[in-house]
């Protein structure tokens, strides 16, 4: 399966990440709607938090609106969504977002459109067996 | 889903409506049904009520008391049963918030009931288009009552195919009512059984569909008897059907402020409930057990003592293997605290379902207490048959497993023998005859019925039929006010005695559970002290059922930083959530202060209420004398050496040189001294007289000085 993958050496902390994922998935240019989200630690180290794609927020869903697809990714469907944000609290990588706009929450499905336009290639995505998707672990 | 064969009923009687949109946690309309004429109409919501009695008990109690006369009785066609979630009420994003509130006169107590239970009904019937279901009258013939919130109709419609035992009500929903497989995630039922028809100790059903069992559920309204009222009326089920909805379908004033707190409190969950050493997403509050009897506060044969060395068979280890683990199992969306676990695939031994293979839900640790311990029954599979023909017949677990512990100890005394029970060796420990007198209570015959009845009208009969000593009966039979005991020995902690007996429904947990602070961590010395934690906590548990909030949340798991605070056992930083959760739903500013006055209020008022129907003054909070002291001498002597201390340090007695009685003499007069002083204490501070009764000058603080309720407590002034 396909998911993303984050090498924080290459990374030069330009956000444009954000700003590609919130204008694909959301229309606007606003960090607080992208499903990738790039923390500095004030020392100019950098980290990324997005969905790995373990799947532990499927299990505590009461809805079943979290599913595991055919390529394996993670998705939402919106319409059994009721809004519980339980997914939220639950993700062990704190990469499930919400926003006031909307009542269902959000996350990477690996789309890879940050990649396209990462200027320092820190953003790739990469296939991993789907076995090892439980509890994947991405590069620090 | 394949077509089913639905079955067409004949409508008594049709009410189409204009579903109001819910705006800041309130459709701002009532649905009255009467089922003496077939009246159907929908009611206003006024400001007053919503600011006043803010919604669930608050319009309960307020509907109630406009609906029934001085004189009413449980079974007067003019009792009613109300059911109301309040404004927070269907809230997904914060756990715990979808219960519902049940308002009835009480057949067990004749006073108001309010019994709170999860499940969907409550959330569905808001979205439905209704803040509350107020329902008068009896009707002739058994019905059910059709609230349809996608064809905006209500209907009272006859009955004769529809089953009255709630496992059988579950699938008949689904079989009969769901079009679609979506129409069964957005509808529930309420329902009792034959139980709660043959005894006063009948409880509400409240169903939930499970969507990973694929099968319905049910949370319980247990305490009081509505489901007794239910039955009386001749309901069979009452069925709401809401279509879907959303995460915002309360129209709250501000969705990101609940958004907030709402994903903070499921991250604490998931990093400290497993920590913290509950572990409620695994077993629920089955974790209780083994801690009340560490404590010596775990009821064990009808109160006597409060541990056993068998305990270890029931415990929460043995009930965390037992249910089912990795489900999402809260009674309403988002409710990652989850307690609400069930046991899958449990094949039935005994009664009218022998042979089936259910789901069972719970058991809770009030059923295993109150069935388990409390009866010397300490076998798993005894305890999951009684829970679910209980929950099936519509009976309380907790009003059956302390009347049968009451009984077990009047069979060991001999006030009762094999010929007064039809042949049930009522022993402490006999299952089988415990599970016998259950489903006697649920075909309606022999001594089923008389226990049935509940403790305090079992006393009566054992006095006047058998001769049974007034006195010992009345020491040994935990009730108050005519309802149960909940589950918990209160022998050494005068608090809870007085969080058990100046309640305003009779003894059960939800209004103050004080014993750690008061025996464990002694924070509460002084009877000024008591006093006060016998005002906050009601009164700050009391929030929890006017506005749909279940108590767990707030202090079943804590901040990491919780014993910092000053006041740890408030959980401040859950406090604040709730004020944040009220303010951002209603758009009405609240404070942490200003949810305590909420309460009183609608607490006052049903005080009130208690003495409008006769009861209610200061004789009215008195308790037996098991839930204060030692009755028996082999009660004392179990703890003698605790006695015994306290003989000498406090009333400067030598132990040595008294008799057994002459201690347990002594020891009473002090003990039941300090309960009368503890109600002065508590009277004083809750602005009430010596009697008991709310001052006028209480009430017009509190805004519910309105001339009929101050003509009530003027009569006692």
């Amino acid at each position: 399966m396909k998911v993303l993958s984050y090498n924080p050496e290459l990374c030069v902390g330009c956000y444009v990440c954000e700003e590609v994922c919130s204008e694909t998935w959301h229309k606007v240019t606003d960090a607080e709607k992208s499903n990738i989200r790039i923390h500095e630690d004030g020392e100019g180290n950098f980290s990324a938090v997005y969905c790995v794609q373990c799947g532990e927020c499927i299990d505590v869903c009461p809805t079943e609106a979290l599913y595991r697809d055919k390529r394996g990714i993670v998705r939402l469907r919106k319409n059994l969504c009721v809004g519980c944000l339980s997914c939220v609290g639950f993700c062990p990588y704190m990469a499930m977002y919400y926003h006031r706009d909307q009542t269902e929450p959000f996350k990477c499905i690996a789309c890879g459109q940050c990649a396209k336009e990462c200027p320092a290639d820190a953003l790739e995505v990469v296939e991993v067996e789907t076995s090892r998707a439980p509890g994947l672990q991405v590069q620090e | 889903m394949s077509e089913k064969t639905k079955t067409s009923r004949r409508v008594l009687a049709e009410f189409t409506y204009q579903a109001a949109p819910t705006k800041r946690g309130y459709t701002g309309q009532t649905l009255y049904v009467n089922l003496s004429d077939n009246t159907i109409a929908a009611r206003p919501v006024t400001d007053e009520m919503k600011e006043t009695f803010i919604g669930g008990r608050g319009f309960g109690l307020w509907l109630l008391w406009h609906g029934v006369e001085d004189d009413t009785k449980w079974n007067d066609p003019e009792n009613e049963l109300v059911i109301s979630s309040g404004p927070c009420g269907g809230l997904t994003q914060y756990p715990g918030s979808g219960k519902s509130l049940v308002v009835s006169i009480s057949p067990l107590t004749n006073v108001p009931i309010d019994s709170n239970v999860g499940g969907h009904f409550g959330p569905l019937l808001k979205f439905a288009g209704w803040d509350a279901l107020e329902i008068q009258g009896k009707a002739e013939k058994d019905v059910i009552v059709v609230i349809d919130g996608v064809e905006e109709r209500v209907t009272i419609e006859e009955a004769d195919d529809v089953p009255v035992n709630t496992h059988l009500v579950g699938h008949w929903l689904i079989d009969q009512m769901a079009e679609t497989e979506e129409d069964r995630y957005f509808m529930s039922a309420v329902s009792a059984g034959t139980g709660a028809e043959n005894t006063r100790m009948g409880c509400l059903n409240f169903s939930l569909y499970d969507r990973k069992r694929q099968a319905p559920r049910f949370k319980q309204a247990g305490r009081g008897g509505t489901g007794t009222v239910f039955r009386d009326k001749r309901i069979k089920a009452l069925v709401v059907k809401s279509g879907p909805f959303q995460g915002d379908s309360n129209r709250p004033a501000d969705l990101e402020r609940i958004q907030r707190v709402g994903a903070k409190l499921h991250k604490e969950i998931h990093d400290y409930d497993d920590q913290q050493g509950r572990r409620m997403r695994r077993r629920g509050t089955t974790y209780l057990v083994k801690i009340m009897d560490d404590y010596d506060l775990l009821p064990v044969h009808n109160f006597r003592f409060g541990s056993h060395t068998d305990t270890h068979k029931i415990n929460g280890d043995v009930w965390e293997a037992r249910l089912t683990q990795g489900l999402p199992d809260g009674c309403w969306y988002g409710c990652t605290l989850a307690c609400a676990h069930a046991v899958d695939g449990y094949t039935l031994r005994t009664g009218p379902y022998k042979g089936e293979t259910v789901i069972v839900d719970g058991p809770e640790y009030e059923t295993i207490a109150g069935c388990g311990s409390n009866c010397g029954i300490f076998d798993p599979e005894a305890l999951l048959e009684i829970n679910f023909y209980c929950d099936t017949y519509g009976i309380d677990t907790i009003s059956f497993g302390t009347s049968t512990g009451f009984v077990m100890e009047c069979y060991e005394a001999g006030i009762l023998d094999r010929e007064k029970t039809g042949g049930l060796e009522l022993e402490f420990g006999n299952a089988e005859a415990a599970i016998e007198l259950l489903h006697q209570m649920g075909r309606g015959e022999g001594f089923g019925q008389i226990v049935g009845q509940g403790i305090r009208r079992m006393k009566e009969h054992f006095i006047k039929e058998y001769g049974a000593d007034p006195q010992f009966v009345q020491d040994i039979g935990m009730e108050a006010k005519g309802l149960e005991y909940s589950e918990y020995v209160t022998k050494e902690s005068l608090a809870q005695q007085g969080g058990y007996g100046l309640t305003n429904k009779g003894p059960q947990h939800d209004e103050a559970w004080l014993i750690f602070l008061d025996m464990v961590k002694n924070l509460m010395p002084t009877f000024d002290d008591k006093a006060e934690a016998l005002h906050y906590f009601p009164m700050f548990r009391t929030w929890f059922g006017l506005c749909g909030f279940c108590k767990l949340p707030w202090n079943d798991i804590e901040p990491p930083d919780n014993v910092q605070t000053e006041e740890p056992a408030k959980i401040p930083e859950h406090v604040q959530n709730y004020v944040e959760l009220f303010s951002g739903i209603t758009g009405r500013e609240i404070t942490k202060e200003d949810l305590i006055a909420m309460s009183e209020s609608v607490y006052n008022f049903q005080r009130v209420f208690n003495i409008r129907l006769g009861h209610g003054l200061r004789d009215h909070d008195d308790i037996p004398y098991r839930s204060v002291g030692p009755v028996t001498v082999e009660e004392y002597e179990s703890r003698a050496e605790r006695y015994d201390k306290q003989l000498q340090e406090i009333l400067n007695l030598d132990p040595a040189r008294m008799t057994t009685e002459e201690k347990m003499a002594a020891l009473r007069k002090h003990r039941e001294e300090q309960y009368e002083r503890l109600k002065d204490a508590v009277y004083e501070r809750r602005g009430w007289t010596n009697n008991g009764v709310p001052k006028v000058e209480t009430l017009k603080q509190l805004g519910i000085a309105y001339p009929d309720v101050v003509a009530v407590v003027e009569q006692h002034l």
